[in-house]
Protein backbone atom coordinates (compact mmCIF):
# COMPACT_ATOMS: atom_id res chain seq x y z
CA UNK A 1 0.00 0.00 0.00
CA UNK A 2 1.09 3.57 -0.69
CA UNK A 3 2.00 5.22 2.49
CA UNK A 4 0.31 8.44 3.64
CA UNK A 5 3.01 10.60 2.72
CA UNK A 6 3.02 9.35 -0.88
CA UNK A 7 -0.56 10.75 -1.44
CA UNK A 8 -0.81 13.44 -3.31
CA UNK A 9 -3.95 16.31 -2.78
CA UNK A 10 -7.61 15.17 -4.12
CA UNK A 11 -9.37 19.06 -3.19
CA UNK A 12 -12.16 20.82 -4.58
CA UNK A 13 -9.86 24.03 -4.91
CA UNK A 14 -7.65 21.83 -7.43
CA UNK A 15 -11.11 20.42 -9.44
CA UNK A 16 -12.02 24.46 -9.58
CA UNK A 17 -8.50 25.10 -11.26
CA UNK A 18 -8.56 22.23 -13.98
CA UNK A 19 -11.87 23.09 -14.54
CA UNK A 20 -11.08 27.05 -15.43
CA UNK A 21 -8.27 26.20 -17.13
CA UNK A 22 -9.72 24.15 -19.52
CA UNK A 23 -12.50 26.86 -20.59
CA UNK A 24 -11.27 28.22 -23.43
CA UNK A 25 -10.30 24.97 -24.81
CA UNK A 26 -14.18 23.25 -24.34
CA UNK A 27 -15.36 26.60 -26.08
CA UNK A 28 -13.57 25.31 -29.23
CA UNK A 29 -14.54 21.51 -28.47
CA UNK A 30 -18.42 22.76 -28.05
CA UNK A 31 -18.43 24.23 -31.64
CA UNK A 32 -17.38 20.53 -32.93
CA UNK A 33 -19.75 19.39 -30.31
CA UNK A 34 -22.79 21.40 -32.32
CA UNK A 35 -21.56 19.72 -35.48
CA UNK A 36 -22.19 16.44 -34.24
CA UNK A 37 -25.36 16.80 -33.00
CA UNK A 38 -26.79 18.19 -35.97
CA UNK A 39 -24.59 15.68 -38.29
CA UNK A 40 -26.18 12.64 -35.78
CA UNK A 41 -30.20 13.99 -36.39
CA UNK A 42 -28.88 14.43 -40.25
CA UNK A 43 -27.80 10.58 -40.27
CA UNK A 44 -31.13 9.80 -38.26
CA UNK A 45 -29.85 8.86 -34.73
CA UNK A 46 -32.48 9.90 -32.30
CA UNK A 47 -31.71 12.51 -29.36
CA UNK A 48 -31.77 9.41 -26.92
CA UNK A 49 -29.05 7.73 -29.37
CA UNK A 50 -26.82 10.90 -29.42
CA UNK A 51 -26.83 11.83 -26.28
CA UNK A 52 -26.54 8.55 -24.87
CA UNK A 53 -23.11 8.30 -26.62
CA UNK A 54 -21.58 12.06 -25.89
CA UNK A 55 -22.87 10.89 -22.01
CA UNK A 56 -21.40 7.35 -21.86
CA UNK A 57 -18.78 7.47 -24.95
CA UNK A 58 -17.99 10.96 -24.50
CA UNK A 59 -14.93 10.80 -27.12
CA UNK A 60 -15.32 13.26 -29.78
CA UNK A 61 -13.24 11.95 -32.06
CA UNK A 62 -14.67 8.53 -32.55
CA UNK A 63 -18.39 9.98 -31.82
CA UNK A 64 -17.85 11.69 -35.36
CA UNK A 65 -16.58 8.65 -36.71
CA UNK A 66 -18.98 6.43 -35.52
CA UNK A 67 -21.43 8.68 -37.71
CA UNK A 68 -19.88 7.63 -40.73
CA UNK A 69 -20.66 3.68 -40.09
CA UNK A 70 -24.16 4.46 -38.65
CA UNK A 71 -26.28 3.00 -41.12
CA UNK A 72 -29.72 0.70 -39.72
CA UNK A 73 -30.12 0.01 -43.78
CA UNK A 74 -27.25 -2.42 -44.52
CA UNK A 75 -28.35 -6.36 -44.49
CA UNK A 76 -27.56 -7.06 -41.14
CA UNK A 77 -28.79 -3.96 -39.62
CA UNK A 78 -26.37 -1.72 -37.57
CA UNK A 79 -22.87 -2.83 -37.81
CA UNK A 80 -22.34 -3.27 -34.27
CA UNK A 81 -18.99 -4.90 -34.07
CA UNK A 82 -17.17 -2.38 -36.92
CA UNK A 83 -18.79 0.48 -34.53
CA UNK A 84 -16.87 -1.06 -31.19
CA UNK A 85 -14.00 -2.08 -33.22
CA UNK A 86 -13.46 1.32 -34.60
CA UNK A 87 -14.18 2.92 -31.74
CA UNK A 88 -11.56 0.83 -29.96
CA UNK A 89 -8.52 2.13 -32.39
CA UNK A 90 -9.47 5.43 -32.70
CA UNK A 91 -9.35 5.74 -28.53
CA UNK A 92 -5.63 3.48 -28.49
CA UNK A 93 -3.79 6.19 -27.80
CA UNK A 94 -5.37 6.83 -24.66
CA UNK A 95 -3.59 3.98 -23.35
CA UNK A 96 -0.16 6.26 -23.66
CA UNK A 97 -1.76 9.24 -22.88
CA UNK A 98 -3.01 7.44 -19.42
CA UNK A 99 0.44 5.85 -18.83
CA UNK A 100 2.03 9.16 -19.03
CA UNK A 101 -0.21 10.50 -16.48
CA UNK A 102 0.77 7.87 -13.70
CA UNK A 103 3.07 9.12 -12.23
CA UNK A 104 0.53 11.59 -10.69
CA UNK A 105 -2.54 9.35 -11.01
CA UNK A 106 -0.30 6.19 -9.05
CA UNK A 107 -0.08 8.66 -5.77
CA UNK A 108 -3.87 8.78 -6.01
CA UNK A 109 -6.03 6.24 -4.16
CA UNK A 110 -7.62 4.10 -6.73
CA UNK A 111 -11.15 5.23 -6.63
CA UNK A 112 -10.23 9.06 -7.59
CA UNK A 113 -7.80 7.78 -10.09
CA UNK A 114 -9.63 5.44 -12.16
CA UNK A 115 -13.02 7.38 -11.89
CA UNK A 116 -11.04 10.72 -13.46
CA UNK A 117 -9.83 8.74 -16.27
CA UNK A 118 -13.68 8.16 -17.26
CA UNK A 119 -13.15 12.23 -18.24
CA UNK A 120 -9.99 12.36 -19.71
CA UNK A 121 -9.73 13.70 -22.90
CA UNK A 122 -6.70 14.66 -25.66
CA UNK A 123 -7.60 18.38 -24.06
CA UNK A 124 -7.72 17.65 -20.54
CA UNK A 125 -5.21 14.67 -20.56
CA UNK A 126 -2.80 18.19 -22.37
CA UNK A 127 -3.34 20.58 -19.77
CA UNK A 128 -3.09 18.56 -16.60
CA UNK A 129 0.03 17.20 -17.93
CA UNK A 130 1.52 20.52 -18.42
CA UNK A 131 0.20 22.05 -15.24
CA UNK A 132 1.60 18.47 -13.70
CA UNK A 133 5.17 19.42 -15.71
CA UNK A 134 5.00 23.12 -14.58
CA UNK A 135 3.96 21.76 -10.85
CA UNK A 136 7.19 20.26 -10.57
CA UNK A 137 9.35 23.12 -12.10
CA UNK A 138 7.56 25.40 -9.39
CA UNK A 139 8.49 22.86 -6.79
CA UNK A 140 4.71 23.12 -6.33
CA UNK A 141 2.58 20.38 -4.49
CA UNK A 142 0.44 18.56 -7.02
CA UNK A 143 -3.27 18.40 -7.05
CA UNK A 144 -4.43 14.91 -8.43
CA UNK A 145 -8.02 16.46 -9.15
CA UNK A 146 -6.77 18.87 -12.24
CA UNK A 147 -7.91 15.83 -14.10
CA UNK A 148 -11.54 15.35 -13.09
CA UNK A 149 -11.72 19.30 -13.55
CA UNK A 150 -10.62 19.63 -16.77
CA UNK A 151 -12.31 17.10 -17.79
CA UNK A 152 -15.38 17.75 -16.45
CA UNK A 153 -15.53 21.01 -18.08
CA UNK A 154 -14.90 19.24 -21.50
CA UNK A 155 -18.01 16.71 -20.60
CA UNK A 156 -20.09 19.53 -19.66
CA UNK A 157 -19.60 21.83 -22.65
CA UNK A 158 -19.69 18.57 -25.02
CA UNK A 159 -22.81 17.39 -23.19
CA UNK A 160 -24.77 20.51 -23.63
CA UNK A 161 -23.63 21.42 -27.22
CA UNK A 162 -24.46 18.08 -28.75
CA UNK A 163 -27.79 18.19 -27.68
CA UNK A 164 -28.13 21.83 -28.58
CA UNK A 165 -26.91 20.81 -32.46
CA UNK A 166 -29.57 17.93 -32.29
CA UNK A 167 -32.41 19.77 -30.73
CA UNK A 168 -32.02 23.20 -31.80
CA UNK A 169 -29.28 24.18 -34.76
CA UNK A 170 -30.70 23.86 -38.41
CA UNK A 171 -27.07 25.20 -40.33
CA UNK A 172 -23.78 25.33 -39.46
CA UNK A 173 -21.36 26.99 -41.76
CA UNK A 174 -17.98 25.05 -41.62
CA UNK A 175 -16.00 25.96 -38.34
CA UNK A 176 -12.67 26.51 -40.66
CA UNK A 177 -14.67 29.33 -41.89
CA UNK A 178 -13.80 30.89 -38.85
CA UNK A 179 -10.16 29.55 -38.11
CA UNK A 180 -11.42 27.46 -35.49
CA UNK A 181 -10.22 24.24 -36.53
CA UNK A 182 -6.93 25.63 -36.13
CA UNK A 183 -7.82 26.46 -32.45
CA UNK A 184 -6.70 22.91 -31.11
CA UNK A 185 -4.05 22.85 -33.19
CA UNK A 186 -2.72 26.05 -31.23
CA UNK A 187 -3.51 24.61 -28.00
CA UNK A 188 -1.41 21.64 -28.46
CA UNK A 189 1.46 23.75 -30.32
CA UNK A 190 1.55 25.83 -27.55
CA UNK A 191 1.06 23.04 -24.59
CA UNK A 192 4.38 21.27 -26.42
CA UNK A 193 6.08 24.80 -26.33
CA UNK A 194 4.85 24.84 -22.67
CA UNK A 195 6.68 21.42 -21.82
CA UNK A 196 10.23 23.47 -22.69
CA UNK A 197 11.73 20.33 -24.59
CA UNK A 198 15.88 20.37 -23.77
CA UNK A 199 17.99 19.01 -25.95
CA UNK A 200 17.44 15.61 -25.77
CA UNK A 201 13.74 15.80 -26.38
CA UNK A 202 13.96 17.31 -29.81
CA UNK A 203 15.13 14.14 -31.44
CA UNK A 204 11.94 11.71 -29.93
CA UNK A 205 10.06 15.07 -30.96
CA UNK A 206 11.22 14.99 -34.68
CA UNK A 207 10.26 11.13 -34.97
CA UNK A 208 7.39 11.66 -33.83
CA UNK A 209 6.72 14.56 -35.96
CA UNK A 210 7.68 12.57 -39.38
CA UNK A 211 5.74 9.38 -38.63
CA UNK A 212 2.74 11.47 -37.73
CA UNK A 213 3.11 12.95 -40.93
CA UNK A 214 3.42 9.81 -42.56
CA UNK A 215 0.63 7.91 -41.22
CA UNK A 216 -1.93 10.85 -41.30
CA UNK A 217 -1.35 10.40 -45.34
CA UNK A 218 -1.87 6.76 -45.26
CA UNK A 219 -3.90 5.31 -42.58
CA UNK A 220 -7.10 6.44 -41.34
CA UNK A 221 -8.44 8.03 -38.22
CA UNK A 222 -6.18 8.66 -35.34
CA UNK A 223 -3.83 6.16 -36.23
CA UNK A 224 -1.15 8.75 -36.82
CA UNK A 225 -1.51 9.89 -33.19
CA UNK A 226 -0.55 6.74 -31.76
CA UNK A 227 1.70 5.40 -34.03
CA UNK A 228 3.62 9.20 -33.56
CA UNK A 229 3.82 8.63 -30.13
CA UNK A 230 5.07 5.12 -30.52
CA UNK A 231 7.67 6.45 -32.63
CA UNK A 232 8.89 9.33 -30.22
CA UNK A 233 9.32 6.77 -27.18
CA UNK A 234 11.37 4.50 -29.56
CA UNK A 235 13.84 7.11 -30.42
CA UNK A 236 14.23 8.03 -27.13
CA UNK A 237 14.39 4.56 -26.02
CA UNK A 238 17.13 3.28 -28.61
CA UNK A 239 18.77 6.71 -28.88
CA UNK A 240 21.62 8.35 -26.86
CA UNK A 241 20.68 8.23 -23.64
CA UNK A 242 20.67 11.89 -22.48
CA UNK A 243 23.08 13.37 -20.06
CA UNK A 244 23.06 13.17 -16.77
CA UNK A 245 21.68 16.47 -15.92
CA UNK A 246 19.06 16.41 -13.17
CA UNK A 247 15.44 16.25 -15.09
CA UNK A 248 12.74 17.44 -12.76
CA UNK A 249 10.49 15.31 -14.35
CA UNK A 250 9.55 11.89 -12.25
CA UNK A 251 9.22 8.59 -15.02
CA UNK A 252 6.25 6.91 -14.09
CA UNK A 253 6.59 4.23 -11.25
CA UNK A 254 9.94 5.67 -9.76
CA UNK A 255 10.11 5.44 -6.63
CA UNK A 256 7.61 8.05 -4.73
CA UNK A 257 5.16 5.88 -6.69
CA UNK A 258 6.37 2.83 -5.70
CA UNK A 259 4.95 0.84 -2.46
CA UNK B 1 -44.65 0.55 -28.59
CA UNK B 2 -44.53 -1.20 -25.56
CA UNK B 3 -41.76 -1.97 -23.19
CA UNK B 4 -40.53 -5.29 -25.10
CA UNK B 5 -41.08 -4.01 -28.20
CA UNK B 6 -38.95 -0.84 -27.74
CA UNK B 7 -36.29 -3.07 -26.16
CA UNK B 8 -35.90 -5.30 -29.54
CA UNK B 9 -36.26 -2.58 -31.78
CA UNK B 10 -33.18 -0.72 -29.78
CA UNK B 11 -30.80 -3.06 -29.16
CA UNK B 12 -28.56 -3.09 -31.79
CA UNK B 13 -28.35 0.73 -30.44
CA UNK B 14 -27.96 0.16 -26.66
CA UNK B 15 -25.41 -2.77 -28.11
CA UNK B 16 -23.39 -0.40 -29.87
CA UNK B 17 -23.51 2.44 -27.56
CA UNK B 18 -22.64 0.85 -25.01
CA UNK B 19 -19.75 -1.33 -26.47
CA UNK B 20 -18.30 1.67 -27.81
CA UNK B 21 -18.77 3.40 -24.36
CA UNK B 22 -16.63 0.31 -22.96
CA UNK B 23 -13.71 0.55 -25.17
CA UNK B 24 -13.37 3.66 -24.78
CA UNK B 25 -13.14 3.67 -20.87
CA UNK B 26 -10.70 0.08 -21.42
CA UNK B 27 -8.58 2.75 -23.65
CA UNK B 28 -8.57 5.54 -20.13
CA UNK B 29 -7.69 3.37 -17.83
CA UNK B 30 -5.48 0.56 -19.44
CA UNK B 31 -2.64 3.00 -19.14
CA UNK B 32 -2.71 3.63 -15.57
CA UNK B 33 -3.52 0.00 -14.91
CA UNK B 34 -0.48 -1.35 -16.19
CA UNK B 35 1.71 1.43 -15.30
CA UNK B 36 0.86 0.85 -11.69
CA UNK B 37 2.25 -2.84 -11.73
CA UNK B 38 5.35 -2.07 -13.79
CA UNK B 39 8.34 -0.74 -12.10
CA UNK B 40 10.29 1.30 -15.00
CA UNK B 41 13.30 2.27 -15.49
CA UNK B 42 16.47 1.90 -18.33
CA UNK B 43 15.17 2.26 -21.71
CA UNK B 44 11.78 1.96 -20.75
CA UNK B 45 11.62 4.99 -18.19
CA UNK B 46 13.34 6.89 -21.55
CA UNK B 47 10.63 5.69 -23.70
CA UNK B 48 7.70 6.94 -21.38
CA UNK B 49 9.55 10.21 -20.56
CA UNK B 50 9.23 11.03 -24.19
CA UNK B 51 6.01 10.25 -24.44
CA UNK B 52 3.86 13.23 -23.92
CA UNK B 53 6.00 15.90 -25.92
CA UNK B 54 5.95 12.98 -28.66
CA UNK B 55 1.75 12.67 -28.26
CA UNK B 56 1.26 16.62 -28.60
CA UNK B 57 3.60 16.96 -31.72
CA UNK B 58 1.93 13.78 -33.00
CA UNK B 59 -1.41 15.48 -32.68
CA UNK B 60 -0.40 18.95 -34.21
CA UNK B 61 2.04 17.57 -37.09
CA UNK B 62 -0.71 16.64 -40.13
CA UNK B 63 -2.59 20.70 -39.05
CA UNK B 64 0.85 22.19 -38.75
CA UNK B 65 2.90 20.97 -41.26
CA UNK B 66 0.87 19.48 -44.15
CA UNK B 67 -2.07 21.46 -44.79
CA UNK B 68 -0.86 24.62 -46.18
CA UNK B 69 1.58 27.95 -45.69
CA UNK B 70 -1.07 29.72 -43.74
CA UNK B 71 -1.69 26.52 -41.08
CA UNK B 72 2.72 26.21 -41.04
CA UNK B 73 2.86 30.22 -40.55
CA UNK B 74 0.15 30.48 -37.52
CA UNK B 75 1.54 27.58 -36.06
CA UNK B 76 5.21 29.56 -35.62
CA UNK B 77 3.40 32.40 -34.45
CA UNK B 78 1.75 30.25 -31.85
CA UNK B 79 4.97 28.89 -31.02
CA UNK B 80 6.95 32.06 -30.50
CA UNK B 81 3.17 33.62 -28.32
CA UNK B 82 3.65 30.38 -26.04
CA UNK B 83 7.60 30.53 -25.55
CA UNK B 84 7.24 34.26 -24.66
CA UNK B 85 4.19 34.40 -22.31
CA UNK B 86 2.41 31.28 -20.19
CA UNK B 87 -0.92 32.39 -21.41
CA UNK B 88 -2.79 29.49 -23.30
CA UNK B 89 -5.81 31.53 -23.79
CA UNK B 90 -4.11 34.44 -25.63
CA UNK B 91 -1.53 31.77 -27.74
CA UNK B 92 -5.04 29.83 -28.88
CA UNK B 93 -6.39 33.79 -29.95
CA UNK B 94 -3.01 34.29 -31.98
CA UNK B 95 -2.83 31.12 -33.13
CA UNK B 96 -6.88 31.83 -34.91
CA UNK B 97 -6.30 34.75 -35.89
CA UNK B 98 -3.14 34.14 -37.67
CA UNK B 99 -4.78 31.76 -39.70
CA UNK B 100 -7.76 33.33 -40.55
CA UNK B 101 -5.89 36.71 -41.67
CA UNK B 102 -3.49 34.48 -43.89
CA UNK B 103 -5.80 31.76 -45.09
CA UNK B 104 -7.78 35.35 -46.65
CA UNK B 105 -4.48 36.84 -47.43
CA UNK B 106 -3.34 34.12 -49.50
CA UNK B 107 -6.73 32.44 -50.89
Amino acid sequence: MLKQSDLIRFSLPGLWAGFCACLPVALGVAVYGVLFGLLARQKGLSLLETQSMSLFVFAGASQLIALDLWSVDLPGGLPVVSLILTTLIVNLRHVLMGAALSPWLTRLSSGPAFGSLFFMTDESWALTLSRMVEDQRLKREPDGAFLLGAGLCVYAFWNASTALGHLLVRGLGDPSKYGLDFAFTAVFTALLVGLRPRRHDLLPIIAATATALACARLLPGKWYILTGAVAGGLAAALGPAPSLSPDPRPAPGDDRSRP
Amino acid sequence: MNAAAFLSSALPSILTIGGMALVTYLSRAAGLAVMSRLSVSGRLERFMKAIPAAILASIVAPSALAAGPAEALATLATGLVAWRVNNLPLAMAVGVAVVLGLRLALA
